[in-house]
């Protein structure tokens, strides 16, 4: 590839990269929703500088490949996660529930599709 | 003069074909990796675009040209592309202040194309125009927030606005091609669109802080072919080489 | 392999029975099939060697993007062209998701980038390898993505959610990069007398550099053992070269070019192609820095960091100037 120009701001800002200041872009969950009518889907994440260039960038990064037709971006630091030492209380009640799934009831085959 | 639909669809082709040979440049070293990935789709579009135009301007010539032979196994003087397509990326800031500048008047320019008589005009432009207003919406967000950002970022969209703003006239200038597109129903007058681009323009430099140089002077001989600048020359060496020094190969 | 020379913190690899109840939890997760996700427990060996592991593979491909990167504006044709921008922008792609991945351990982006940059981490050493011809954007794909194919579908079950599922969505994505390498190598060695010339020497040069790209072997090395049991290396670096050598040969045929090695043959007993070890001195002087374009790589990387610093900060003050502008409107 051919370069771009040289800066003609050598010392000043593109100088040597030490951490002379926090630069870095926040970081943005990217949610898509498909062609087929399903929900919004977690599908990664993107660093962007707002709301809107997170949109854009997840437009660009994450449906290369007409993988979406709805994005939803939330600010990682605002996303609040169960934490997995609950994970027994949360998830195991509804273990013994099995009627809530349709395996369930045996229904005799006369019956047809149900 | 060749025939004028040939000449408008290598200057459409030649337009996509080295603005998008210049954006693919920075695959791999733009700013953020973000960014790198959108620059990318842009280049993809533009040259999706460009074997569109230069298929269709073979097919109008009809001596056997396809869009690879026009791209690669032409010289400079048989470029059609207006001048500010071939300036140098410069920095990340002119680049998209490039992009910019073209991107107001492509979609413009193709939004009318939609109406063209010629039908395969119409559609390359139905095609086009989707991902051009992507191209817009992302080039205006970038000059905006480059313009307003930082000290140093304003100064540099100055810098690149003020360097450009000599190659924007040369898209508006009407000549005998397009006089025969208006004739044929095809394209419109470039110099019709002038006023609603200036408008457009006038509202996100002022969003982006920059401003307009008072002077008008335009640059031209690019779409003409009469002129183009010392830039081209040296893509074209790049671009054509394989094609150039192995003609007897297939890729 | 993309990650070569992960060193383990780790001391061998404890049995279970010596192991404190989280960690003998969090082992029996993983021997189990289970996935350990970013606020889980995990020991600390885990976490540093994931860190290092993902963030080298990330470089990887970030700097991957610059031997290829080198012949998107040479490229033949339109379509060419159109097809190797739209592979390198996938690998920018790729080193995105998985610097996300890495991001859920605790490091941010520019963290491990400036860690790239100073020198202080490593990417995989294909890629101080200079591409010479246009064979050689062929060669990339069918070997050097070959090659990391073998590595990266088996790590899609790899313990560490966030990492399983960026391995997921590039194996994906990847599916199409060996092909076209290979494609091209079609193109090429069916071509012209100096088109099969390029076909030939592009794999004389390819070939042992992507033979080292799996890393010495470790057959015996505890830090690959830890590894292994953690799952977050899957396989032997010796197993997977083989797999690679035997998937390969036979294409090289195909293709009616001669892989550079006089002692490669087939052998009966083992089911398996015999065949010469790459020259590992050359391998540990390219990690050294002293590989054909290392200095190019990080130079090239160093100025696009350093110049698109203004890009970064502007947008980000952009940013809240906006936000500013808007809460003052509220």
């Amino acid at each position: 590839m051919s370069s771009p120009e040289s800066s003609p701001y050598k010392d000043s800002e593109a100088s040597p990269h030490e951490e002379t200041r926090k630069t870095e872009w926040p970081l943005w969950e990217v949610f898509i929703r498909g062609q087929h009518g399903l929900s919004h889907r977690h599908v990664g994440s993107l660093h962007a500088p707002d709301a809107e260039m997170a949109i854009k960038n997840a437009r660009d990064v994450y449906t290369r490949r007409n993988e979406g037709v709805s994005i939803w971006v939330v600010e990682a630091v605002h996303i609040a996660a169960s934490s997995p030492e609950e994970k027994g209380s949360l998830y195991e009640p509804s273990n013994d529930k099995v009627y809530r799934h349709p395996t369930f009831f045996d229904i005799p085959d006369e019956v047809g599709a149900m | 003069m060749s025939d004028p639909l040939f000449e408008f669809c290598c200057r459409m082709g030649d337009n996509t074909l080295v603005l998008g040979h210049r954006v693919s440049e920075w695959c791999g070293v733009a700013p953020v990796l973000e960014e790198d990935i959108a620059l990318a789709n842009t280049a993809l579009d533009l040259i999706g675009q460009t074997q569109l135009w230069l298929g269709l301007a073979g097919e109008v010539e009809g001596k056997g040209r396809d869009a690879d032979k026009l791209a690669f196994h032409r010289d400079v003087w048989d470029f059609r592309n207006v001048l500010l397509a071939e300036q140098p990326n410069g920095d990340f800031g002119q680049t998209m202040m490039r992009q910019f500048l073209f991107d107001s008047w492509h979609l413009m320019y193709l939004k009318a194309l939609m109406s063209s008589s010629h039908e395969q005009v119409a559609a390359i432009a139905e095609k086009s125009v989707k991902e051009v207003t992507y191209h817009l919406e992302r080039s205006t967000d970038t000059v905006i927030g480059l313009g307003d950002g930082t000290t140093e970022s304003h100064e540099r969209m100055q810098k690149a606005l003020d360097r450009l703003y000599p190659f924007v006239g040369e898209m508006f200038i009407d000549d005998e091609v397009d006089a025969a597109m208006v004739e044929a129903g095809i394209a419109p007058d470039p110099s019709s669109l002038r006023a609603e681009y200036d408008a457009h323009l006038d509202t996100v430099l002022a969003e982006a802080t920059l401003t307009k140089p008072e002077d008008d002077f335009a640059h031209k001989g690019g779409k003409t072919g009469v002129r183009h600048t010392e830039h081209l020359g040296h893509m074209l060496t790049q671009m054509q080489w394989l094609q150039r020094a192995y003609p007897d190969a297939t890729w | 392999m993309y990650a070569q020379m992960i060193k383990s913190t780790g001391q061998g690899v404890k049995s279970l029975d010596e192991m404190e109840p989280e960690e003998r939890a969090f082992q029996e997760r993983i021997n189990a099939g289970g996935k350990i996700e970013p606020k889980d427990w995990m020991p600390d060996g885990y976490r540093k060697n994931l860190i290092r592991q993902i963030g080298q593979h990330a470089h990887s491909e970030i700097v991957g993007q610059l031997p290829e990167g080198n012949w998107i504006t040479r490229a033949p044709t339109l379509e060419r062209k159109a097809i190797l921008l739209a592979k390198v922008q996938d690998e920018a792609g790729h080193g995105l998701y998985l610097y996300c991945a890495a991001e859920t351990l605790g490091v941010t982006r520019d963290d491990l980038t400036r860690d790239l940059l100073s020198g202080k981490m490593k990417y995989s050493s294909i890629f101080n390898y200079p591409t010479l011809t246009w064979a050689d954007m062929g060669a990339v794909g069918w070997l050097v993505d070959g090659a990391a194919i073998m590595n990266q579908v088996p790590l899609q079950r790899t313990s560490y959610g966030p990492y399983a599922r960026a391995m997921v969505r590039i194996c994906k994505e990847e599916s199409f990069h060996q092909r076209q390498g290979y494609d091209i190598m079609m193109k090429m060695a069916n071509g012209t007398e100096a088109q099969r010339r390029m076909a030939q020497d592009a794999l004389n040069r390819f070939w042992y550099p992507s033979l080292m790209m799996f890393g010495p072997s470790d057959k015996d090395s505890v830090h690959s053992a830890q590894s292994m049991a953690w799952k977050i290396k899957m396989n032997t670096n010796d197993e997977l070269r083989q797999k690679f050598v035997d998937q390969t040969v036979p294409q090289a045929e195909y293709l009616g070019l001669t892989v550079p090695d006089e002692h490669l043959k087939w052998n009966e007993e083992t089911g398996h192609y015999d065949f010469s070890e790459p020259d590992w001195t050359e391998f540990f002087d390219v990690l050294k820095g002293n590989g054909p374009c290392n200095t190019e790589r990080l130079e090239a990387r160093n100025k696009a960091w350093d110049e698109g610093r203004w890009v970064r900060e502007g947008l980000l003050a952009h940013a809240a100037k906006k936000r500013a502008a808007k809460m003052a409107a509220e």
